[in-house]
């Protein structure tokens, strides 16, 4: 964009992000995602030698929306194709953007893998609570007692067990180098979920190894309330579960 | 050039190395197990990629990237390994893009044993995962044509952008014969131009198995199916034995052809007319030739360590012009020549009157 004399450029799309409209739904924060990730491969310069890996889920278009190359996984097994992109091209940037059914539950095994091998990889971890593509079923993240269609009475740890923690699991792979959970809920707090994905995609560029960045996020659609009440509910449910922090942080 | 006494697996892995393989992902199973240890000291030796995956399903899923990258690359295992990659086999073939797989039979269903079979016939010449695709399926009978077969996958692969796989049983996997390996060929410098690896100085790419769109989807699968056609066409592979005035063919492929092959030429030393066709490319499979034989033939016999699976690809080329019977063992039992040859006796005393040649028909 070229800016007239007086003006000043202080947003702008980055040149990462494709010039076109998403398919989320309204008030969903897989866009800010998106553009957050976008802007971190613009500031460290490495759109061109950035190859991201799309998930099964509501993410599954990434790849519409990023100048990068991409491929997509099979449900689950983005962090096993990241592995085979990174073996055989070291010296690019390959990160992973990721649903949790898609991490936490069908693909737990490659993520747990990837992390324990130390795989150079990046991995944009989205956690919704919900499975969002599929309608709104019971994901392994899911609250206890938080309703879906597949927990229609609340979720029952009786017989549907716990939400799982990703970040503290993931945090204790000696292969991890870094691992941070930051939320989308508000404007402070997704300047620091930038500033996590910067710090996990510099990791990768230094070569120290595996780094996730798990995002706290929103689906008003499926937890059927309105985008305001999403957030609210990221900030009053959801954080009590899943604190924020940073669980490893190994710069070497 | 020299000869190596070498075991079959060992000689694959080896092939694939020299054919210029950049990257091996693989999990322990035997009775392929070798194939993976081989890579395991060679690879890292030459500053190639190799890693132990967690499962099968990992393993293949790291191949898939690793073929998006436009690099050579493989895995090999065994058929309960081979279940667990259907998953990615189907991405891959709706992805296009090449890589070579090994499988090294045994017997089955379930944990079944680690002896040799054939009972993945099906498994991987008609349904290597969901969806319409075939990969391209290879069975050799020898540790050379093990090793000749691996290079010719790999440029196979590559040239329709395609799956490759070389399916062979325990026996060939684990046995120690003669032979040659091909010279080294160096790995390819430029990726293809389809391949992902940064956009510099060009466009995006992706590479998907979506296609959301019903028409779009329909539409990739005439593409599918077209090139499916034109392998058919140009990659048909098979070998004949004393077919020379035969009247009865066998038909077996891999080790059961191999077997086969003593039997005929016991047969012959018994005045039997009989001669064996062995089927190398499974997919695609000589169905021209064996109807052009079945125009004239008595009967056919098909040898196999399964239950009868290629046995329906016979019966079609046959096209129901003549008998086809079966001779098969289960489990991981190896059918012996004896065995084929009283099959081959019992087809000869069955049809004698059957059927006479074409030439001597009013
Ligand atoms: C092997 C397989 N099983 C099931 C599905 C169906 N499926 C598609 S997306 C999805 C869940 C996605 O949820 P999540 O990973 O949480 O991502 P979100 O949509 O919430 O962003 C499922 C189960 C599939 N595509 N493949
Ligand atoms: S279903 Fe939920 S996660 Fe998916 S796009 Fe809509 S709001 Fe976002």
């Amino acid at each position: 964009m070229t800016t007239q004399p007086g003006e000043q450029l202080v947003y702008q799309r980055p040149e990462a992000m494709s010039e076109v409209y998403t398919h989320y739904c309204p008030g969903c924060t897989h866009g800010i995602a998106h553009r957050l990730v976008a802007e971190v491969i613009d500031e460290l310069g490495i759109r061109e030698k950035t190859v991201g890996v799309a998930p099964v889920g509501c993410s599954v278009f990434a790849y519409n929306y990023f100048e990068c190359d991409f491929v997509v996984a099979a449900h689950g097994r983005a962090p096993a194709m990241a592995t085979g992109l990174k073996r055989v091209l070291p010296d690019r940037v390959v990160f992973t953007y990721q649903g949790d059914g898609d991490l936490a539950s069908i693909g737990l095994a490659e993520i747990m893998h990837a992390a324990l091998r130390g795989e150079n990889i990046t991995v944009i971890f989205i956690n919704n609570a919900i499975y969002g593509m599929t309608g709104g079923q019971m994901a392994p993240t899911t609250l206890p007692g938080m309703k879906t269609t597949s927990s229609p009475n609340g979720r029952d740890v009786e017989s549907s067990g716990f939400p799982i923690r990703m970040s503290e699991l993931l945090a204790q792979m000696d292969g991890a180098t870094y691992v941070a959970r930051r939320s989308l809920h508000n404007p402070t707090e997704v300047r620091k979920a930038k500033k996590a994905i910067k710090q996990a995609f510099e990791n990768q560029i230094h070569g120290f190894g595996f780094s996730m960045v798990e995002l706290l996020s929103s689906c008003p659609t499926n937890w059927d309330v309105t985008p305001a009440e999403a957030l609210k509910f990221i900030e009053t449910q959801m954080l009590p579960v899943y604190p924020l922090g940073d669980y490893k942080s190994i710069k070497s | 050039m020299t000869k190596y006494l070498i075991k079959g697996n060992e000689a694959i892995a080896e092939a694939a190395i020299r054919a210029g393989l950049e990257a091996y992902f693989g999990y322990p199973i035997t009775p392929q197990t070798e194939v993976l240890e081989h890579m395991a000291k060679r690879m890292p030796e030459l500053g190639r990629a190799f890693v132990q995956a967690e499962s099968e399903v990992a393993a293949i899923n790291m191949v898939y990237g690793a073929a998006c990258a436009g690099k050579r690359v493989m895995t090999s295992s065994s058929s309960p390994g081979i279940s667990l990659m259907q998953e990615g086999l189907s991405y891959i073939a709706a992805t296009e893009v090449p890589c070579v797989i090994v499988d090294v039979m045994r017997g089955g269903p379930g944990l079944g044993n680690i002896a040799p079979s054939q009972a993945d016939y099906f498994q991987m010449v008609k349904m290597a995962g969901h969806g319409d695709f075939r990969p391209i399926v290879l069975a050799p009978a020898t540790v050379q044509e093990a090793i000749d077969l691996t290079t010719l996958a790999f440029d196979l692969a590559d040239k329709y952008r395609t799956i490759a796989t070389l399916l062979l049983d325990g026996n060939l996997g684990q046995m120690m014969e003669p032979a040659e390996l091909p010279p080294m060929q160096p790995v390819r410098t430029t990726p293809p131009d389809w391949a992902v690896g940064g956009a510099v100085g060009r466009k995006k790419r992706t590479l998907t198995s979506i296609h959301l769109q019903p028409e779009e989807e329909e539409a990739f699968n005439r593409k599918l199916q077209d090139k499916l056609a034109t392998i058919v066409q140009n990659e048909v592979r098979h070998k004949e034995y004393m077919l020379e005035g035969a009247e009865l063919f066998v038909v077996g492929f891999g080790t059961s052809g191999r077997v086969a092959q003593t039997a005929v030429k016991l047969a012959r030393q018994q005045g039997i007319p009989v001669g064996l066709l062995r089927p190398i490319s499974l997919f695609p499979f000589p169905e021209e030739r064996l109807s052009a034989l079945a125009d004239e033939a008595r009967g056919f016999l098909v040898i196999e360590m399964n239950a009868g699976q290629m046995l329906d690809d016979v019966k079609i080329a046959v096209g129901g012009q003549c008998p086809v019977e079966f001779y098969g063992r289960m489990g991981g039992m190896v059918p012996l020549p004896d065995e084929v040859l009283a099959a081959i006796a019992k087809l000869d005393q069955a049809t004698a009157r059957v059927r006479q040649p074409l030439a001597a028909r009013p």
